[in-house]
């Protein structure tokens, strides 16, 4: 690929400090996390609870500050960006989260909330503001007398297609998604999911879609990061990723998926135990304590992220049986 | 998919709609009210319907019980009681009121820093809050009192220094709170600085504490200007205050033969200070969301 990639992540580290005057350790919750997400495509980000998948995005839009690495969006370095240009720069990138009833002010009615944004950026006049909020909303397939209603007014469903219609009235490139449909019934989530894939394409976003719901991953995303205690475990196209999984942690996550057809499901790996914590992680690696397949030089050094195929990644050392 | 859009939105009130609701529906709070408006209007409007003024001096009616020209009686220089007891309510609101305003401020504000000033910041803020709760308050009251000595200015600050740091405390927690919330999140990812996170999302989501401590202060308020004043410290004579007319009480003579003097200056205050609190304890509970199940 000879085109520079929209977001570009390098060497990504966040390191939770413990209170001043408390004891406690360094939370280790991202290990030097590299990506790249070319334009108009979604990559999706999947890992246990704690595996630090939030802490990618939120990291990446600077709401938490890295600890170190880059973020290159469209070719600017948002990690050292700060006042108006970081302001400036928030245009591009938003984020959709994933409670709706904890992402809606309880008071603010829906229009405050969908032209808080352009009210911040100074964009546009009243009038202005108020047309780009109410296309955001026709965008989501609200109706625009929602407009002076009150977030708790609405459903689950109808909150989440709010949330997501926030993040489109300053008209950014590239949208993270934090898990935007677990919190919602199952007979809604497919809605919302199909809305914002309909959004991405018709309006051409970057993506990084968080989540631990394989299936929904697979239906709307182009690549996949497999995440495990703030590392990379596996990375690959996502057609690839489902047919031929080669970390040992993918291959244990994917065989959990349910399925209807006994002939296609896989032997079940149930994997022993808790993930670790960050504050104590394994040495070598991070999932040799639970890996069926860990052995003792697993415990050594962190095993790099290695081509296994085209544009497939996995940091394992285990190449002789997988 | 569109079913779901397309849905008639159910109607419903606000959040503040309902807590309007909730104060006028407690019968506490409206006994408070119906106390307190009589009191508040005649202290208001008394030199539009009442004779004679608080300073004015009838010779022919020294220590005088109540009569159709003085309903309340007069005092040892022949001063009208009910006069003075308006104008004394006059001030004792005024300060009271005042200093709350400027204690709630100052609240806010020192919340406001500690919350989002950094770890630095919230600890030296937290640590002298600590300091000015530790100082014995009546002790802290009277040094202060003889510094800035009497008068209504000097009493306003004397009691505006003595009761912010309690409020801000609450407004400390409730923004450490509130800074984590995901629509607070939402709008510093769209780019808001403190400002608009303090006045946007703060201010609105603190107005609970912030009316129901201002109200509750307002009675404690007009406790220490009489409190200050009884002492000789806060309002001096000839003005006139509540505080200062119980002053007279402790003279024997006219604790037990001109009672009008001062009982019914007591009577007023106790009645206000009562009246604010039930109004306080309402605002309180209709603010509460764990009422609003109702």
């Amino acid at each position: 690929m000879t085109q520079q990639p929209y977001l570009s992540v390098r060497n990504l580290s966040k390191h939770f400090k413990p209170a001043a005057f408390s004891r406690g350790a360094v939370v280790k919750a991202l290990q030097d996390i590299s990506f790249d997400i070319p334009r108009g495509q979604v990559v999706g980000l999947v890992g246990e609870s704690g595996s630090g998948k939030t802490t990618i995005g939120r990291s990446v839009l600077r709401l938490i500050e890295p600890t170190s690495g880059q973020v290159m969006l469209d070719g600017v370095d948002v990690t050292t960006l700060s006042g108006a240009q970081l302001r400036h720069q928030r245009r591009k990138m938003q984020y959709i989260f994933q409670d709706p009833f904890a992402s809606l002010s309880p008071r603010m009615t829906i229009g405050q909330v969908l032209t808080e944004g352009l009210d911040i950026q100074g964009i546009g006049t009243r009038a202005e503001r108020r047309a780009r909020a109410e296309k955001a909303l026709m965008a989501v397939e609200l109706p625009v007398d929602a407009f002076d209603r009150y977030a708790h007014e609405f459903s689950g469903g109808q909150r989440q297609r709010i949330g997501i219609a926030r993040a489109l009235t300053l008209e950014p490139d590239f949208i993270v998604a934090d898990e935007p449909v677990s919190a919602l019934d199952v007979s809604i989530q497919a809605q919302v999911i199909n809305l914002l894939r309909d959004l991405q394409t018709r309006l051409g976003l970057t993506m990084l879609f968080i989540s631990h719901d394989l299936a929904v991953v697979e239906y709307i995303c182009d690549t996949v990061i497999v995440l495990y205690l703030g590392r990379i475990m596996e990375m690959a196209p996502a057609a690839d990723l489902y047919a031929r999984p080669s970390h040992p942690y993918t291959r244990a996550l994917l065989s959990a998926i349910p399925s209807p057809d006994s002939a296609t499901r896989p032997q079940r790996q149930i994997l022993t135990g808790d993930i670790p914590s960050p504050a104590n992680p394994p040495s070598g690696c991070v999932f040799r304590t639970r890996c069926p397949f860990a052995i003792e030089a697993c415990a050594g050094d962190v095993p790099a992220l290695r081509e296994v195929a085209p544009g497939h990644l996995r940091a394992c050392i285990r190449d002789d049986i997988l | 998919m569109t079913d779901a859009a397309t849905a008639p939105i159910e109607r419903t009130k606000g959040p503040t709609r309902r807590s309007i609701e909730r104060f006028f529906g407690n019968r506490a709070a409206m006994v408070g009210l119906a106390i307190f408006l009589p009191i508040l209007v005649a202290i208001i409007t008394y030199d539009w319907w009442w004779g004679s003024g608080p300073n004015e001096i009838d010779l022919r009616a020294l220590n005088k019980g109540p009569s159709p020209e003085h309903w309340l009686g007069s005092d040892g220089v022949g001063r009208d009681v009910m006069a003075r007891l308006l104008q004394g309510g006059r001030v004792s609101l005024i300060v009271a009121v005042v200093s709350v305003a400027i204690s709630t401020v100052i609240g806010f504000l020192v919340g406001s820093f500690a919350s989002f000033g950094g770890r630095v910041v919230d600890a030296s803020l937290m640590r002298l809050v600590d300091l000015a709760m530790t100082l014995p308050p009546v002790i802290f009251l009277l040094v202060l009192a003889s510094i800035a000595g009497t008068g209504i200015t000097p009493t306003i600050l004397v009691i505006s220094l003595l009761s912010w740091p309690t409020l801000s405390r609450m407004v400390r927690a409730r923004l450490l709170e509130l800074r984590e919330r995901d629509f607070v999140v939402a709008a510093r990812g769209m780019g808001a600085g403190v400002p608009h996170l303090l006045f946007k999302h703060g201010l609105p989501n603190c107005i609970d504490i912030l009316v129901v401590y201002a109200t509750l202060q307002v009675a404690n308020a007009i406790l220490l200007e009489a409190g200050l004043s009884f002492l000789g410290l806060g309002i001096a004579p000839p003005e006139a205050s509540w505080g200062n007319m119980l002053n007279l009480a402790r003279s024997t003579v006219v604790l037990e033969q001109y009672p009008w003097q001062w009982m019914f200056p007591g009577a007023a205050l106790v009645l206000t200070v009562l009246a604010i609190n039930f109004i306080g304890d309402g605002l309180r509970d209709a603010f509460d969301p764990r009422s609003a199940l109702n």
